[in-house]
């Protein structure tokens, strides 16, 4: 196995889908010339002219939309948002375009394409530069939803995310470009829809995606000192949502917390929180606990911006409280 | 300042030289008529509550549905808005399926998940009418990209309203087309009117072909109230863009002598305003230049638009005794498999 970066990993999967299938191109602001703002792309423009790797102009609503087009009459696009917040500008093409085409159509017209950059807080990025997106687009059918929260997931997940034949978004994170890990050397896919079990436990449930997945297991570390033993689950894929992986867990483990940096309201966690209420209320020892950021705007300083992610100092009484330890 | 390759003039049809023979314009008069009465039966059909939603109708602006398809091969895409009923019979939907899918039945051309704004076809290139106003020009773009990417020639027309020309997306699908050389045709259906607002209170510029100018594009303006000049206007646009896979930005001026949407009574509109655009009605002006070079009759003109209006009674008729979809199908089409 050879030790990637996260954005290597990346750069790898699609470098080896777009070998496979002439079909798939890449479009977005500085993926060829630049190599990509954060360098997922480098090497691709080399490796496949600039007929499929094409620098865009920055108009975010524009090429989403030309990607959906495309998509629409056959080619299999990946879309490039130099980070999910200028996504936004996309929105109306991602939400009233490729989401619905298939369905306005009835199976006529299918839209296989990925929206794909990072997602969430880097650091000291401030408001316009630090929201996630889970949370207002696995609310949309017809959307895929997909994150990873290490190079080998990554790489699998994105594989898979350009072989699907519907509109998948794929969230990364700044954060995690140079984050190192294991990948397999061998071609290796991971189908959308199935999640992993990052760290085996018997106490409490952790569910945490993306980078909240490393603060998960920072806290499990650290409990395992006290004598806690946590299971941290990653869902990987927020839609669809591997509920059973969930389910099965918390009927081993009757406590839950979900770390999650989005807001409280109307999330992908609330979502997980309802359906374990629902699903597996004669399991729990304790009602589940989310722990999110804070219900504002993200902060420049870092003091304040610490204090509004969800932080170790804030999941540790939460888990402790699940055990009913404080 | 007047626009690249055409000088807007005021409609004089029966003056007009036209390449065209006496069949050929027998058969547009015919097709105009029958999209007129197949817009009045679904009006007709919506008031009677026989369906419900929002619905547009293009009475007034078939000259320009007809001349644009004329000039296409049938390989060549299409994607419009949400006023697209006679469009989407032009690409080659069979009316009946159109009235079907405003029904809301199985047999529509969108199995009744569309209705009036959603009319889709993939058999024949119709990308669909779509809701959002300026949303389908990203669209265009996109298969204007496919197209260069599969080294086709065939173009994609984009139909917009004018009020579109006001949105953020149409620049920037404008940009990047005039950019890369997409065979995009945007076709703006210039019925001066973005619903009750007249364009000139929400528009900075006097002629909406100027919008081409900030994106170095190939643009013109062509009375599209008069089907010969549109056809002709249109045909050697296409021709030329074929050869030289420029896209183009036309400015088609028409009227819609309907509502914006069967709910709008037009009281924003003077009586003078559509009496003078009625006077130039297509299917009139049309039906004048042929009796005026002896090509028809008024008795010969009355039974083409008879057949017409028999064809869009037939279309509704079958309409009627269509199935409703069946309760799984609002489940189904979500996800790709």
């Amino acid at each position: 196995m050879a030790i990637l970066t996260y954005r290597e990993a990346l750069g790898r999967a699609m470098s080896e889908e777009m070998a496979r299938d002439p079909k798939i191109f890449l479009m977005g602001e500085e993926v060829a010339q630049y190599n990509g703002a954060y360098k997922v792309s480098k090497g691709l423009l080399d490796k496949f002219g600039p007929e499929r790797v094409i620098d865009s102009p920055i108009s975010e609503g524009g090429f989403a939309g030309l990607g959906v087009g495309a998509a629409m009459v056959g080619l299999r696009p990946i879309i490039e948002m130099m980070t999910w917040n200028f996504g936004i500008q996309g929105f109306d093409q991602i939400i009233n375009h490729a989401a619905k085409m298939l369905y306005m159509s009835a199976g006529q017209f299918s839209v296989p394409i990925v929206f794909r950059g990072p997602n969430g807080a880097a650091h000291m990025l401030a408001a316009q530069h630090s929201q996630t997106v889970e949370g207002m687009l696995h609310q949309v059918p017809g959307l895929k939803v997909v994150t990873s929260s290490c190079p080998a997931d990554g790489y699998g997940l994105l594989k898979s995310a350009i072989r699907d034949n519907n509109p998948v978004i794929f969230l990364e994170s700044e954060m995690m470009y140079a984050m190192k890990g294991e990948v397999p050397d061998e071609e290796h896919l991971i189908p959308l829809g199935v999640g992993s079990i990052k760290r085996e436990g018997q106490h409490v449930t952790l569910i945490a995606w993306t980078k909240m997945v490393s603060r998960a297991m920072q806290c499990a570390e650290q409990l395992a000192a006290e004598g806690i033993e946590c299971e941290v689950i990653d869902p990987r894929c927020l839609r669809p949502l591997d509920e059973e992986l969930i389910f099965n867990s918390i009927r081993k483990t009757h406590r839950c917390v979900i770390i999650e940096e989005a807001y409280q309201a109307a999330s992908v966690g609330s979502y997980i929180s309802e359906q374990i209420h629902r699903i597996c209320f004669d399991d729990l020892d304790a009602p589940v606990l989310r722990v999110t950021n804070e219900f504002v705007p993200m902060p420049y300083a870092e003091n304040l911006e610490h204090l509004v992610l969800p932080e170790i100092e804030r999941i540790i009484p939460a888990i402790k409280q699940v055990l009913y330890m404080d | 300042m007047s626009p690249k390759g055409s000088a807007p003039e005021k409609s004089s049809g029966a003056k007009q030289e036209s390449k065209h023979d006496k069949q050929w314009l027998l058969s547009v008069y015919q097709e105009m008529c029958y999209y007129r009465r197949f817009e009045e039966r679904v009006l007709q059909a919506y008031t009677q509550q026989k369906f419900a939603g929002f619905c547009h109708v293009h009475i007034g602006q078939e000259a320009l549905c007809v001349g644009v398809q004329r000039a296409l091969r049938d390989h060549d895409y299409m994607v419009t808005g949400y006023r697209s009923h006679t469009q989407a019979i032009a690409k080659g939907i069979p009316g009946r399926q159109v009235f079907a899918e405003l029904f809301g039945r199985v047999t529509g051309c969108a199995k009744g998940n569309g209705g009036s704004m959603h009319m889709f076809s993939k058999d024949k290139r119709f990308l669909g009418g779509h809701g959002i106003v300026g949303g389908q020009v990203p669209l265009a773009a996109g298969v204007g990209f496919a197209i260069n990417y599969e080294k086709k020639d065939d173009i994609v027309v984009c139909y917009i309203g004018d009020a579109a020309t006001n949105q953020g997306q149409f620049h920037e699908a404008l940009n990047m087309a005039a950019t890369w050389n997409l065979p995009v045709l945007t076709i703006i259906e210039n019925n001066r009117y973005g619903m009750g607002t007249d364009i000139k209170r929400t528009t900075s510029i006097d002629h909406l072909w100027k919008r081409a100018l900030a994106y170095d594009m190939d643009h013109g303006q062509v009375d599209a109230m008069n089907v010969i000049k549109t056809h002709e206007f249109v045909s050697n646009v296409v021709a030329n863009m074929r050869k030289t896979k420029r896209p183009y930005l036309l400015d088609a001026i028409c009227y819609r002598y309907k509502g914006h949407s069967v709910s709008d009574p037009g009281l924003y509109r003077t009586k003078e305003e559509m009496t003078d655009w009625i006077s130039k009605d297509p299917i009139s002006q049309l039906g004048e230049y042929l009796k005026k070079n002896k090509m028809a009759s008024d008795e010969e003109l009355k039974a083409l638009d008879t057949k017409g209006k028999e064809m869009a009674k037939a279309d509704e008729a079958w309409a009627d005794e269509q199935p409703i979809p069946p309760d799984e199908q609002a489940w189904q089409n979500v996800y790709a498999d």
